[in-house]
């Protein structure tokens, strides 16, 4: 059991990046990645909001899509669902912790129109070769993914710092030179490939 | 309205072909961009995917945009937008399996795209129905084409085919890079700065002519 949620996070943070090699959440990897600091403060509340996300979409397919046959309407129940939920962590940071509520600022609506929160809740569901993913697991991968966009977020924001003070040349200036630089990371974690269990 | 918007419909359009081109000049809709280009194929069929939802969504919100209360506007939009992506999804899936088979979680994923919601609000929330289906049509094409050109340059270097059609001999060996990810990263790096590079050679020269 143990090892089998160990492969399953393995997977997910490191060989299955879902911002590198899935291409899931690129928008705010490529528009929140300018300092450490905010790029640690989103990666934090995508790992939440995730975690929260697989939990209750996992519940919502399970125990009202399935039992009434409504599979078909998968994409509007789970994006309604994640709103919903954006907008109640939102809330509830602003009451209980005002200190990190404040830090998110305005990336925390913005989680809603993710597509790697969308794109765990509908892997929770299809992936893995159609077999059922216990609540315990679905839980286990929707946090992993969310750290595994965090680390890749951390890292590429990392780099961009030192970016700024490059000399690039002038036609690179910009987008390209971003895009090239995720190109380099993203050989990075192809190395992880090797890793299969 | 709408009549007043007529004679810039044909504007409306090029404008969502090449001046705000969404992939290349608003950088919109970047992960099935970088996903799908893997082929030309896959790139055409996601493009015109976005391009039937991006339409129909802009008509039906252009519609409804004096009648949804601008507090759950946001949430109005997608719940429309993903009833449009589910109608697709099916469609796909009937019609076409292989390449509902190839695209995959990215054609659910058009719900949270956000060229269509974003010109649901830029665009559709303040003008004429007509107005905002020609939008709808120059903003997807402009996608289209950017995804296949981008999965051009991506099919012909790393597989050495163009839409499974064999280009080379025996002896061309394929960049097989270009078809793993960080292929589209750099790939749409290089494009991005070709076209910088032109664009400023364009106004440069622009200029000249005019003093």
């Amino acid at each position: 059991m143990i090892s089998e949620l160990l492969i399953i996070s393995v997977g997910a943070i490191l060989i299955n990046n879902f911002v590198l090699v899935q291409f899931l959440g690129i928008c705010p990897f490529l528009g929140v990645s300018k300092k450490v600091e905010t790029a640690t403060g989103m990666g934090m509340a995508v790992v939440f909001v995730m975690l929260c996300a697989s939990a209750l979409t996992w519940v919502v397919q399970n125990y009202l899509l399935v039992p009434f046959g409504l599979e078909y309407m998968q994409t509007i129940a789970f994006i309604l669902v994640i709103a919903v939920l954006v907008q109640f962590v939102e809330m509830f940071l602003q009451k209980s912790i005002p200190s990190l509520y404040n830090s998110l600022g305005v990336y925390l609506p913005l989680i809603t129109t993710n597509c790697a929160v969308l794109g765990v809740a509908i892997n929770n569901i299809t992936k893995f070769g159609g077999v059922e993913m216990s609540f315990i697991k679905s839980i286990v991968y929707g946090t992993s993914a969310g750290l595994g966009f965090m680390l890749a977020i951390v890292l590429f924001a990392g780099v961009r710092e030192r970016l700024e003070t490059a000399d690039v040349p002038e036609f690179l200036k910009g987008m390209p030179i971003v895009l090239v630089t995720a190109a380099l990371l993203s050989i990075a974690f192809l190395g992880f490939s090797g890793l299969s269990f | 309205m709408s009549s007043n918007n007529k004679p810039s419909a044909f504007k409306t359009f090029l404008n969502g072909l090449i001046k705000e081109n969404p992939t290349f000049v608003l950088m919109l809709g970047m992960c099935p961009t970088l996903a799908v280009t893997t082929g030309v194929i896959n790139g055409i069929g996601m493009g015109l995917s976005t391009t039937a939802v991006l339409i129909c969504s802009n008509i039906v919100i252009s519609m409804l945009r004096k009648f949804i209360p601008n507090k759950i506007r946001i949430a109005s939009y997608i719940v429309i937008i993903a009833g449009f992506v589910t109608v697709v999804e099916m469609l796909l899936k009937a019609y076409v399996p292989a390449l509902s088979e190839s695209l995959g979680i990215y054609i659910p994923l058009i719900v949270v795209n956000c060229i269509i919601l974003g010109r649901a609000e830029a665009f559709a929330s303040k003008n004429g129905v007509i107005a905002s289906m020609f939008d709808g049509i120059g903003m997807g094409l402009g996608f289209t084409c950017a995804l296949t050109l981008i999965a051009a340059v991506r099919e012909i270097l790393g597989a050495g085919t163009f839409a499974g059609i064999k280009l080379f001999g025996d002896s061309f060996q394929p960049m097989s890079i270009m078809i793993l990810p960080p292929g589209a990263f750099l790939t749409l790096g290089i494009l991005l700065a070709v076209i910088t590079a032109v664009a400023k050679k364009i106004s440069a020269n622009k200029g000249g002519t005019e003093k």
